[in-house]
């Protein structure tokens, strides 16, 4: 008896326990569709193949399990390249399968070929192009292991036609394990460089904490809070990294960098030893490197080699899975240095230099959002889009747990959000999940509003808009004299558009609604759009103008 | 600035020389050199390479080698006694007679072999360390090189130490 590579692609995402898969068909993939027609593997039919990719990168950060996309070749495969991309910037898990030329077509410009091997080699961990179908089992086995182990990141599978089509013996072994000569990520930090970071915990007088989105990767929350504790050292959290320790904590500083808490670039700045963990000193955290935390000796713990170093030089680098290691470092560290009067100027720059929401009546974009997070009290899964509307859900959110929040970082991809949330839906179901949203990056993938009214996806989303590209708009106004080159966006009526895909919403104009708002998108039990007309040119506060020290702050008394 | 020399252990995979190569212009490095063939493991090839660059650089370069799955191991040289060799075909234009002599001449100097004789010119094959090959190009240059062909360097360490060691 004999299978197909089709089939044994399938058995091969179930066994790796995949349950559900973001794609859409084309010609090549037909191969695979027909096996999916009767298989218990679930497909979500996406309306855009960004979106298939956005879908599983956001799937994957709200389980912390491998999301797999697929699309088909060319335009399809073509499509799914800033999904990876925005994946490989957060290091997060993603199988992206793709269709592709027969194999004695390649490099032939057949209809619909393009080289996605070559095109994604920059932008994934790893690819393969798969050239025999019996190779699929090893190659399935290798990339949902090199997708998630170590630093996790997207891999892409490439799939000729006659690979899908090929016949295989259908008893076909798959791999129990995988080895890999050339990839052996370190898991335990070196205990010598556990011992002189502990020496210098010990020592320091003005220890912080500066956690990242490695923290949330490796589960590493428990350890992160209890280092704070032990060491009474506050911590700042990068983007990624927030949920890693409750918002209410009384040591949380919330995020740092650009659009940080003053309280916690202050800290940075002043403060004479930095822990980083998980973080990679990236120039929206760091301002202008040469000034970030000038007084400071650094401990930095990383998976990924490559990261320690690069930007900022390191004093005692640590190689490891952040949670191994902190776990490590909780082991030997007696107890905390004398904080106390660390803990008081920190939390007197808290007192001086909170984060402000107007209150004038009118309505405030951080004023929805903290109606939002008192509404929801940290449960639930938080998703947004890029821009205006991420950075105040960042500000003004209380996260409480890890994967509650789910943005994209490093790439800082528009039309991120809706894909994602409809992820985090299907990985979390019957929880709460809001889309935080602008009016621009809404619009970037609003068909997959076809998507959610098609499965039911009970996606709340909650538009902040103030018909303009706010972020764009607000660096024109204070870098380029309020000169609008082609960022007022015209007004776009959000609840029509989802009425007409068959979703339900609610404009909302008055503050004085929001809540009731809120609550009808909570209590829905299915999709719902919040438009909310907001202030048209608020302004994102703090902010450290590019190329600045992180404590030269606009938008902040001094 | 200060030049390296890299040997990088590979799988013999194809794409695998086009990781190394994108990894180094997508992140901004230079490659002075470049040789790649099988090693003596079985699947596995040997690139050499020569780069310059700060330190810092180097190591962010090694570092993001390391990085990739079909690396299995790469090895700074630079601070090792080791060999180092090229091998460079040069064929030069040498009429019958007196201008014949004088590259034959320079070509018994620097050990070249002659591995093509024309009726107006001679092919000389070289090995050595790049400074040789150079000199004897330099040398060779005002009767006329028709064409130039330079491997990239290898190199390999003196003595009993190898770069074979597991990554």
């Amino acid at each position: 008896m004999t299978t197909t590579g089709a089939s044994v692609l399938i058995e091969g995402l179930l066994r790796q326990g995949t349950k559900t898969i973001f794609g859409y068909p084309g010609g090549v993939v037909l191969p695979i569709y027909d096996v999916l027609y009767d298989s218990p593997l679930e497909h979500i039919l996406v309306r855009h193949e960004q979106a298939a990719a956005h879908a599983a990168d956001g799937y994957a950060r709200a389980s912390g399990k491998v999301g797999v996309c697929l699309a088909t070749s060319g335009p399809g495969a073509c499509n799914l390249v800033t999904g990876i991309a925005t994946a490989y910037m957060d290091s997060i898990p993603l199988v992206a399968l793709t269709g592709q030329v027969p194999t004695g077509l390649l490099g032939n410009d057949a209809f619909q070929e393009s080289d996605i091997h070559g095109i994604t080699m920059p932008v994934t961990k790893h690819n393969y192009l798969v050239k025999r179908a019996a190779d699929l089992p090893q190659v399935i086995a290798e990339a949902f292991y090199i997708a998630a182990t170590g630093r996790p990141g997207p891999v892409l599978i490439d799939l000729p036609k006659d690979v899908s089509t090929g016949e295989l013996p259908d008893d076909v072994v798959f791999p129990e394990a995988v080895s890999l000569r050339g990839y052996q990520p370190t898991i335990r930090g070196h205990p010598r460089q556990i011992e002189k970071a502990v020496d210098l915990m010990v020592q320091a007088g003005r220890p912080l904490i500066y956690a990242g989105g490695g923290v949330i990767l490796s589960g590493a929350d428990a350890e992160l809070t209890a280092l704070a504790e032990r060491l009474g050292a506050p911590v700042t959290t990068t983007l990624m990294g927030l949920g890693g320790i409750r918002g209410d904590h009384p040591l949380n500083l919330g995020m740092l960098g650009m659009h940080g808490t003053a309280y916690a670039n202050y800290a940075v700045t002043e403060c004479d030893l930095l822990i980083a963990v998980g973080a990679r000193f990236d120039d929206r955290v760091t301002g202008r490197i040469e000034t970030f935390a000038p007084h400071a000796q650094v401990v930095h713990i990383d998976i990924d080699p490559a990261e320690i170093g690069k930007n900022k030089p390191v004093d005692v680098p640590i190689v490891g899975d952040v949670k191994h290691v902190l776990g490590q470092i909780l082991q030997r560290l007696p107890g905390g240095p004398k904080t106390e009067r660390w803990l008081e100027r920190v939390n007197g720059w808290r007192a001086t230099h909170p984060l402000v929401v107007p209150e004038n009546g009118l309505l405030h974009p951080q004023g929805v959002v903290r109606a939002l997070s008192e509404m929801l009290r940290g449960e639930g899964v938080v998703v947004s889009e890029v821009g205006q509307n991420q950075m105040w859900a960042a500000q003004h959110f209380c996260f409480k747990k890890p994967r509650s929040w789910i943005t994209s970082g490093g790439l800082g991809t528009m039309g991120y959000g809706l894909p994602a949330a409809m992820g985090a839906c299907y990985a979390r179901p019957g929880e709460q999940v809001f889309l935080i949203a602008g009016d621009g990056s809404l619009q970037m993938n609003i068909q997959e509003f076809g998507t959610i009214a098609h499965n039911r996806i009970p996606v709340r989303v909650v538009v902040l808009n103030n018909g303009f590209l706010g972020m764009v708009r607000q660096w024109q106004e204070l870098f380029f004299e309020r000169r609008y080159s082609y960022t007022e966006l015209p007004a776009v009526d959000f609840v029509g558009i989802a009425k007409a895909y068959g979703i339900d919403g609610v404009l909302v104009d008055d503050p004085a609604e929001v809540r009731p708002a809120l609550e009808a998108a909570r209590d829905q039990d299915g999709p719902f759009v919040v438009d909310v007309r907001i202030e048209r040119e608020e302004n994102v506060f703090p902010m450290v103008p590019a190329g600045a020290a992180i404590n030269e702050m606009i938008g902040e008394r001094r | 600035m200060k030049r390296h020399t890299l040997s990088v252990l590979v799988e013999n995979r194809a794409g695998v020389l086009s990781r190394v190569t994108g990894l180094f212009s997508r992140r901004g490095f230079n490659i002075e050199s470049l040789a790649v063939g099988p090693s003596e493991m079985e699947g596995t090839s040997r690139i050499t390479l020569v780069v310059c660059g700060d330190d810092r650089e180097v190591e962010q370069v090694i570092k993001q080698l390391n990085k990739l799955i079909d690396v299995i191991k790469v090895s700074d040289l630079t601070e090792f006694e080791r060999v180092e060799r090229e091998l460079a075909l040069i064929k030069v234009a040498a009429e019958p007679g007196e201008p014949r002599a004088g590259v034959m001449q320079i070509a018994t100097i620097f050990r070249a072999q002659v591995i093509d004789v024309g009726p107006k010119t001679v092919t000389l094959q070289v090995a050595g360390d790049p400074e040789k090959i150079d000199a004897l190009e330099g040398l060779l240059r005002p009767s006329g090189i028709k064409e130039l062909y330079r491997t990239g360097r290898i190199a390999v360490l003196r003595g009993q130490k190898t770069v074979r060691s597991e990554k």
